[in-house]
């Protein structure tokens, strides 16, 4: 992927955002010669996906350097699991949940629907950097199904036709209480 | 919180404790005594139930009722149709959907005044009468909660409560009364099989574990619950995450392990929070850490996340993830009992089996070996969900029949739809047909008719749904949640779902039929894990019940559940239309020609099959075939 300084949180290394995650890093006090100091990766990058909400090249690199293990590594686990990305969320992240129980009470044409709204595919992000649509499976609310999160707040028993209305929400509150979430 | 050093102490604080429950168990009847519980599981947290609780506190300060009236956060009470559920006790009243605003009424009415809410009761579907207590509802009549006998009775966040409802105290009795090798034989008797799916006997797996030396062995709980539409763990989890703890412990002991693992899914917060608070309460009071209650006896506990990857449910893979891997599965043997975790002997149980093993020792393995059928003993949780009218967590015990689960625990089918599948097990499973809602379910009968009990997801479909198109549906979540390591699942499964999206676009053959039975059977056999082996088995097992769908898709290019779009025809019929114009007006593509008070027509070739044409007659003019 290319890094382009000017669109990445991270434009040095002593940025607060850095800071936090090595605090994080630190406390656990990892060995260099310990084999089995690689089994808080995943929490690692957990950590580090909230912090920055996306696991940029640069942020890969400086975990590889802290776990003292190549950056393939990294990338290898990164690109396994769904919940790591490596390119930025929007500041509104739309999640649809694809699960069973959604799926045959009608959450495809939900999906659909806020995809011909925003404009953009699940897993797309809008021009401006502010909505992002992604599918998921299963948050466990099957009672409520089909069930939406919009950044950590949960929308049940959706219909194509509340779409708008629930986003007309975010459209006028612009930017003023939207913080920028990681992935929910 | 004074730390718990002897069982005697254990004992004491159980004494202590006890009367924290006494109101919601009816020990003491006191007349002006209340505790309301208001659920705190994840549905009823989205529907803003801590709101409720806040509300509540409120009044209660208001009215000087401290002390008099309490309210808290409960685990899941099951009922997730109708949360949030609010619970009133002595009185066992159940007040269903309640909003935040409905506080005050509830509290004016039922605590100031004695008077139910007669608005917020739960009605009878069928009876179109209104439920005072839970034990009238037909929900709760058939269920026996082993696993979930805490859910929606004590609050999660507080050990003290868990100890209240006899907590621990089967830990004490396994570490100060029996020797590891006695623990395995009651679990052994007890005849408890794993619940997260392939139903293997517990006690052997750690009879297994246990056997081999090792300085360091360890004790896994899997809660990476990645089936969609199960959310059984995450209600334990979340509703009593100390009896999982417990369990864990017990397990430890047993096969001499020190180091426990809780492997959970990133996308349940709620229950990763609970259980974070579970552990620090449990190591504050002694219970968990160095030398518990006196013995010597030292287990400790980390939570660890999962990152959104299905087949990390699979042991080997999930250990792999635990170790910082990727989730790839390994080829058994070494089975994780002799070599998992680091290389070292390992046992991977699921939340609800763990949840189970408490009970176990304070009950005894003779008693749960009563219940169930004679191979499958216990109870299982399901999920029940999807077209079935009370959405929700049942637990019954194994040899219930699916007609019971679904009719009369489930209230019957939505809308007054008619019954057509229910799919268990996951993507692993199949779909169960009308015919066979009378069969008694356990692990073997479900095998047996092509589907399985997988971690206890029971998806029910109505004749809206389309058979072909949910096998389409489960092999898209199987082509993404591959892990890709071996060819038949990797290759294999992207060439079923081709063919079944082609089935279901209208491009199938017959000979497509063939190709994935043919298909199927090759997966099946050669995978690596789980996962691969049992990928096929929506396929397998609609085809085998549902063939005749198949077949309305490939030769006559039809869905016989309206479902697929793509072979969906809208038309108008010439005697009913008066020519309003309506239609050629909504119409996006603008394929309906016609002017006033003539008959019109849909230009086919056009149609993008949106309905629009059909939302807006009035005369039920356009039909959909």
């Amino acid at each position: 992927m290319t890094y382009t300084p000017n669109h990445s949180p991270c434009v040095e290394q002593n940025h607060p955002q850095f800071k936090e995650l090595d605090q994080y890093i630190e406390s656990l006090h990892l060995s260099p010669d310990d084999p089995r100091r690689k089994d808080t990766l995943i929490m690692t990058l957990h950590r580090a996906q909230e912090i920055f909400g996306y696991l940029p090249e640069i942020v890969q690199l400086h975990i590889a350097k802290k776990y003292s293990i190549s950056h393939a590594e990294v990338s290898g686990v990164i690109s396994f699991y769904n919940f790591f990305t490596t390119t930025p969320k929007g500041k509104i992240q739309v999640n649809v949940c694809l699960g069973t129980a959604c799926y045959v009470n009608g959450a495809n044409k939900v999906l659909q629907e806020f995809e011909q709204v925003l404009g953009i595919k699940s897993g797309q992000v809008t021009a401006d950097g502010k909505f992002s649509i992604e599918s998921l499976r299963c948050v466990g609310a099957c009672g409520l199904a089909p069930v939406v999160t919009i950044n950590h707040k949960v929308y049940g028993k959706v219909k194509p036709g509340d779409v708008r209305e629930i986003l007309e929400k975010f459209f006028i509150e612009e930017d003023k209480d939207v913080k920028e979430v990681s992935h929910a | 919180m004074p730390e718990i050093q002897t069982s005697e102490q254990l004992a004491s604080a159980y004494e202590q404790y006890k009367q924290l429950l006494s109101t919601r168990l009816g020990t003491v009847v006191d007349d002006n005594t209340r505790m309301i519980l208001v659920c705190g599981g994840t549905g009823c947290h989205a529907s803003e139930s801590e709101k409720i609780v806040e509300n509540f506190q409120a009044l209660i300060k208001k009215n000087g009722l401290e002390g008099k009236v309490f309210c808290s956060i409960s685990g899941c009470f099951g009922f997730c149709e109708k949360g949030p559920i609010v619970k009133v006790f002595p009185d066992n009243v159940f007040y269903v959907q309640v909003k935040p605003e409905d506080a005050s009424e509830i509290f004016e009415q039922h605590m100031l005044n004695g008077h139910k809410v007669k608005r917020l009761l739960y009605e009878d579907p069928i009876l179109k009468e209104k439920m005072e207590t839970a034990e009238d509802i037909s929900f709760y009549k058939l269920q026996q909660r082993i696993a979930l006998r805490n859910c929606g009775l004590i609050n999660p966040e507080k050990i003290e409560e868990y100890i209240a409802s006899g907590g621990y105290q089967s830990l004490a009795k396994v570490i100060t009364q029996m020797s590891p090798q006695q623990v395995i034989e009651e679990m052994i008797a007890s005849g408890l099989r794993g619940r997260g799916g392939a139903g293997f006997s517990t006690g052997k797996k750690w009879e297994f574990a246990s056997k081999y030396a090792s300085e360091e062995k360890f004790v896994i709980c899997n809660a990476d619950e990645g089936d969609p539409g199960a959310f059984m763990d995450r209600s334990i989890m979340e509703g009593d995450s100390h009896s999982v703890i417990e369990g864990m412990m017990i397990a430890g002991y047993a096969i001499g392990a020190q180091q426990g693992y809780v492997y959970i899914r990133a996308e349940y917060p709620l229950a990763v929070k609970r259980l974070e608070i579970a552990i620090r309460q449990a190591r504050a009071m002694g219970l968990l850490g160095k030398n518990i209650l006196g013995t010597g006896f030292n287990f400790d506990i980390a939570i660890r996340l999962g990152a959104g990857a299905f087949v990390c449910g699979e042991e080997t893979a999930l250990i792999h993830s635990l170790q910082g891997l990727r989730g790839e599965p390994a080829t058994k043997p070494p089975f994780p009992a002799e070599s998992g975790l680091w290389a070292k002997p390992t046992i991977v149980n699921n939340v609800e089996t763990l949840a189970n093993v408490p009970v176990i020792f304070q009950r005894g393995a003779e008693w749960f070996n009563s219940i169930g059928t004679k191979t499958s003993k216990g109870t299982k949780v399901f999920a029940l969900a999807g077209k079935v009218n009370n959405v929700g967590l049942v637990e019954v015990p194994m040899g219930t029949t699916l007609r019971e689960i679904i009719y009369d625990i489930g209230g019957g089918i939505k809308d007054g739809a008619e019954f057509k599948a229910a799919q268990t097990g996951g993507p692993s499973g199949g779909c169960i047909p009308r015919q066979y809602l009378d069969t008694p379910i356990d692990y073997e009968s479900l095998q047996s008719i092509g589907s399985m009990m997988g971690s206890g997801g029971m998806i029910i479909m109505s004749d809206h749904d389309c058979m072909v198109n949910i096998a389409r549906f489960y092999m898209e979540f199987i082509v993404e949640e591959s892990c890709g390591r071996c060819v038949p699942c990797r290759i294999g499964n992207k060439r079923m779902l081709e063919i079944l999206t082609n089935i279901t676009e209208g491009r199938g053959t017959e000979e497509d039929l063939d190709e994935l039975r043919s298909l199927s059977e090759t997966i099946i056999d050669t995978s690596l894990c789980g996962l691969g082996q049992t990928a096929p088995n929506p396929v397998l097992s609609t085809l085998k019940y549902f063939f005749d769908e198949y077949e309305a898709h490939v030769k006559e290019k039809r869905c016989p559940a309206g479902v697929c779009q793509k072979l969906m025809h809208y038309k108008i019929l010439p005697e009913k239309c008066i020519g309003c114009t309506s239609c050629a007006r909504g119409c996006p593509v603008n394929c309906i020609s016609g002017t006033v008070k003539q008959v019109h027509a849909i230009d086919q070739s056009k149609c993008i099959k949106c309905g629009a044409c059909m939302t807006r007659c009035k005369f039920g003019a356009v039909v959909r075939e």
